[in-house]
């Protein structure tokens, strides 16, 4: 089997401020059609600024030079397969770029009239709807900005439901095997966290949940399938159990790729849930955002959803409603990531119903695919089944001193990004390897023909591994520097 | 399906390596009575082709600002349109960037952490501060993160807000603290009164302050009402109060001209680029803004933080640093839940700020405030009074319509094809008569008379 060959022509790119030409610009402005003014004659001293930013001083050809070399540095889903756990790095649809840049969807104030805007308000209403039939839910707010956002604003609902009946509870039921935004939400949001640990053979049980149920638990925070890649069969009694002691059922819907016409979370007592439509529903990473994370909830949570929300009215045109009594207010500034859920409406208008159920299980056949073919090669805790997402471990090369990380850097000199390494927790040297189902079966086997020589070279000549990556522009960089004597801008004093 | 390349065979093989008998049967890990028995509910798949033309229909329901069809928008409020080059889309939309994952690898990573890197220089330089992270995801929530910053570096509680703060910013913070009411039950968050001048009142935020209990003030400048806060005052009042200063600024073109809030005093400074960044797409998304003028205070930041380094041959790169801030290391103990933020937006005003350039932002800053006097003198003239009379402006104007009703206005010139801004009534009752122009390069003197002049046909 052969592997890419991952040579390039890099050039070495010094921050753009390297570059600056004092009186140079690549600024285009119109010639002033009306009198210029003296900011000195307008504001008080106190109010003016002394100094100028210091901006670089280029070109637009200087400008777009550099942003293109430096780009050439990065790794990509256009380029290559990004096996990232429970991040659903799926190809995305140009066709939804198209969409999302039509200037008519696009160049609009939120505070326009409505009725210069009934469009958006259309989309935005529609792809509520949508969501909502997809994960089985009376209403979704596509308020929040990101997953994390998300979880906030599900949080918020679930402390306002309890508050509304006139009771303060402040505990969260996590499981160990959560992402990490998870406890960090609680946290921000003034509850605190109980671990719930997992079953030996991955799961969350009634029984572990049982163990800490009291009326003072607001809710239990589930992710399902669960970041060890397997459904959490017993979701529907332990949504049971929870409900029965006063609390409710959170899901984090980050894998909820793996469930699309298969399970809808609200149809298994799931009372609130957030999704990721930068994951599931294929809209671009941008390099770290912007995401959407919609947040889906059933009839109780309605009342307390975010203002405002958009509504149709009996004569067919759509209003944001701003008067919502029990509502907790607002988590960020207009109506939400509208870009983002522009690609995300684009994306399920192309596949349909049908077409996303296909997508979800050929997800899950290329994940277990993976997991078979991997099985011989390294430790997979749980080799019998997996949803989307497979774990694998670093642990039988304790003796070669190859570790999780150098196989993750490893993977790069073979054209791949490597997998989420030492996540989840419970599972040491943890490599979480999500395919989705846009990857072919050739690209994953030459995924698994690079593991396998990776394997083989860590126990015959270790060093090519641990001394990896070589084919990038740089080698290993030193974290610990960098955070021992943070420089953290060009030119300052640190 | 276009985007799935498996064809039976390949079905076929991947079961048989597998030894499941179907697709079916990988999922017999759900409980059979949760399993969705029928399709979803959803339209129809359609071609590319169709699926464009859809969009486009949506699209023709919106008036958008147009000179092909006369539509003229005044909007700001918060989201400042400004005319994006076209070399911003160009090089945003190179799949490198734009496809790329949260740069966790920095060995495949340098083109995103590099152009991030200068995205938090460029911020400190406007600002005036030291360091600025990666990006929040708006203007609003990160004031509201300033505010939980400002309470952990100074163990208080309350945040005071100035009355010229963006409406919507004051209820993300209020709903941003809502699981953390004060000791007696209330909000942490008060908002100090609407001021004659629409600048905050010295002695009210000096009676705010008195109880000791204050970890931060909040105080927009350009303020929701366009004007011009004297930051120093205000920042001497705060700290002697013992609490912290945050700068908010949601037109941050304004910084080109107005005295750096770090300069000033203030302590932290958050802002909102969207109209730098990107095309308003009905405000999101843009990209939050986040600094702090003490270096020492970068260990309580919220959010990701890009630091130069060294590779193992000791050539420059860059990386994620100081992440034990962070949810994916310190889970409940982080200093912030945020995890993916607006880093392609981030990008996109670092490329507009390189284009401009140190002239070009001034010049182009020059405009807007030529442009919006000229507007004043020019609805002056129609009888439009600033509304907060004495105060310089930047780029926005607040202005008392003859009549007393801007809603109104605002529904009036809307049929002659004109949005003359913002009618501030829908958030401050007592503000019923007044509206909220913005004015930038993209409007001609033609465009400003047309403005004055629809006015004119209704007073």
């Amino acid at each position: 089997m052969s592997t890419p060959e991952t040579k390039s022509l890099l050039v070495q790119e010094a921050p753009i401020f390297v570059q600056s030409t004092p009186g140079r610009s690549g600024a285009s402005l119109p010639a002033l059609d009306v009198p210029a003014v003296d900011v000195a004659a307008l504001w008080p001293a106190a109010l003016r600024r002394e100094r100028l930013p210091e901006l670089p001083e280029v070109s637009e050809p200087e400008v777009v030079r550099h942003y293109t070399r430096a780009s050439l540095w990065n790794f990509h889903i256009d380029k290559g397969m990004y096996p990232l756990g429970s991040c659903t790095m799926k190809y995305n649809p140009k066709s939804a770029d198209a969409a999302a840049a039509i200037p008519g969807l696009t160049m609009l104030h939120p505070y326009q009239p409505e009725d210069q805007l009934q469009g958006a308000l259309a989309m935005i209403h529609e792809l509520e709807g949508y969501l909502a039939r997809i994960a089985g839910f009376a209403r979704v707010t596509l308020q929040p900005s990101a997953g994390a956002h998300g979880e906030l604003c599900g949080l918020m609902l679930i402390r306002a439901y309890h508050e509304d009946r006139g009771k303060r509870r402040s505990k969260v039921l996590i499981p160990d095997t959560a992402h990490g935004t998870n406890p960090a939400s609680c946290t921000v949001n003034g509850f605190s966290t109980v671990p719930l640990a997992t079953s030996e053979l991955g799961y969350l049980t009634p029984e572990a949940v049982k163990a800490v149920l009291d009326d003072d638990v607001a809710a239990i925070m589930i992710t399902n399938p669960n970041t060890l890649g397997l459904f959490e069969e017993r979701i529907a009694e332990i949504a049971e159990l929870v409900h029965g002691a006063g609390g409710l059922v959170y899901m984090d819907g980050a894998n909820l790729n793996a469930l699309l016409g298969r399970f809808r979370p609200g149809d298994a007592g799931v009372d609130v849930m957030h999704f990721n439509l930068h994951k599931t529903f294929a809209t671009p990473h941008g390099g770290g955002g912007p995401g959407s994370g919609p947040v889906g909830v059933g009839e109780k949570l309605v009342p307390f959803l975010p203002i405002p929300t958009v509504e149709k009215r009996a004569d067919g045109s759509y209003a944001l409603d701003q008067e919502r009594p029990k509502s907790i207010g607002r988590l960020r500034a207009f109506l939400g990531n509208y870009g983002v859920m522009l690609r995300a409406y684009a994306y399920i208008r192309e596949l349909g119903g049908e077409g996303l159920k296909q997508a979800t299980e050929m997800a899950v056949l290329n994940a277990n695919y993976l997991r078979a073919s991997l099985r011989e090669l390294l430790h997979v805790p749980f080799p019998d089944r997996c949803m989307h997402e497979v774990i694998a471990s670093d642990h039988d090369l304790k003796a070669t001193g190859v570790t999780t990380l150098d196989i993750a850097k490893r993977l790069m000199d073979y054209g791949f990004h490597p997998p989420t390494v030492y996540f989840p927790l419970v599972v040491h040297g943890a490599l979480m390897i999500e395919p989705t189902e846009t990857e072919t079966p050739q690209t994953l086997d030459c995924f698994v023909a690079a593991l396998r020589e990776i394997v083989d070279d860590a126990r015959q000549s270790p060093e090519r591994v641990k001394s990896a990556p070589q084919s990038t522009g740089l080698g290993r960089l030193n974290e610990t520097l960098a955070a021992r004597k943070p420089k953290l801008r060009f030119g300052g004093e640190e | 399906m276009r985007y799935l390349p498996h064809t039976q065979d390949d079905i076929a093989r991947m079961l048989r390596l597998i030894g499941a008998p179907s697709v079916d049967a990988l999922f017999a890990s759900i409980p059979e009575p949760l399993r969705l028995k029928r399709p979803l509910e959803l339209p129809a798949p359609l071609a590319e082709a169709q699926l464009l033309e859809e969009l486009r229909a949506l699209a023709i329901k919106n008036h958008p600002q147009s000179r092909a069809t006369g539509a003229l928008v005044f909007a700001g409020a918060g989201a400042h349109p400004h005319y994006i080059p076209s070399a911003v889309d160009a090089l945003s939309s190179r799949s490198e960037f734009y496809t790329a994952y949260t740069p966790y690898q920095p060995e495949l990573s340098q083109g995103t952490l590099l152009s991030i890197f200068e995205f938090q220089t460029m911020v400190a330089e406007l600002f005036g501060m030291a360091v600025a992270n990666a990006s929040m995801y708006d203007g609003a929530s990160a004031a509201a993160e300033a505010v939980l910053m400002a309470r952990r570096l100074t163990g208080r509680s309350r945040a005071l807000l100035a009355p010229g703060l963006h409406p919507e910013y004051a209820q993300t913070c209020v709903t941003y603290l809502s699981g953390m009411p004060l000791a007696g039950g209330g909000s942490p968050i008060a908002r100090l009164p609407l001021s004659a001048n629409g600048l905050t009142d010295l002695a009210a935020l000096r009676e705010g302050l008195a109880a000791g209990d204050v970890a931060c003030v909040l105080v927009q400048t350009p303020s929701f009402f366009g004007t011009l806060e004297d930051l120093a005052p205000i920042a001497e009042a705060t700290h002697a109060a013992g609490a912290l200063l945050c700068s908010v600024t949601t037109e941050p073109l304004a910084l080109a001209l107005c005295k750096a809030p770090g300069d000033a005093g203030a302590d932290l400074a958050v802002g909102e680029g969207l109209g730098l960044a990107g095309p308003l797409n009905l405000g999101g998304p843009g990209v939050g803004l986040f600094a702090v003028r003490d270096k020492r205070a970068v260990r309580a930041m919220p959010g990701r933080l890009v630091g130069e380094t060294v590779d193992s041959q000791g050539r420059p790169g860059y990386v994620l640093t100081l992440s034990t801030r962070e949810q994916h290391i310190r889970r409940e103990k982080a200093t912030s839940n945020i995890c993916t933020n607006h880093g392609l937006f981030a990008l996109r005003l670092a490329i507009h700020l390189s284009l401009l350039g140190k002239t070009g932002f001034e010049a182009l800053a020059r405009q807007n405030l030529a442009k919006t006097v000229f507007a004043r003198d020019l609805l002056a003239e129609h009888g439009l009074r600033p509304r907060f009379p004495g105060a310089p402006f930047f780029n926005e104007l607040a202005l008392a319509v003859p009549g007393g009703d801007a809603d109104a206005v605002v529904r009036q010139c809307a049929r002659r094809g004109v949005v003359p801004g913002v009618a501030l009534g829908r958030f401050f009752p007592e503000l019923k008569d007044t509206l909220l122009v913005a004015v930038n390069e993209t409007h001609s003197r033609e465009d400003l008379i047309r403005l004055a002049k629809s006015m004119k046909t209704i007073a």
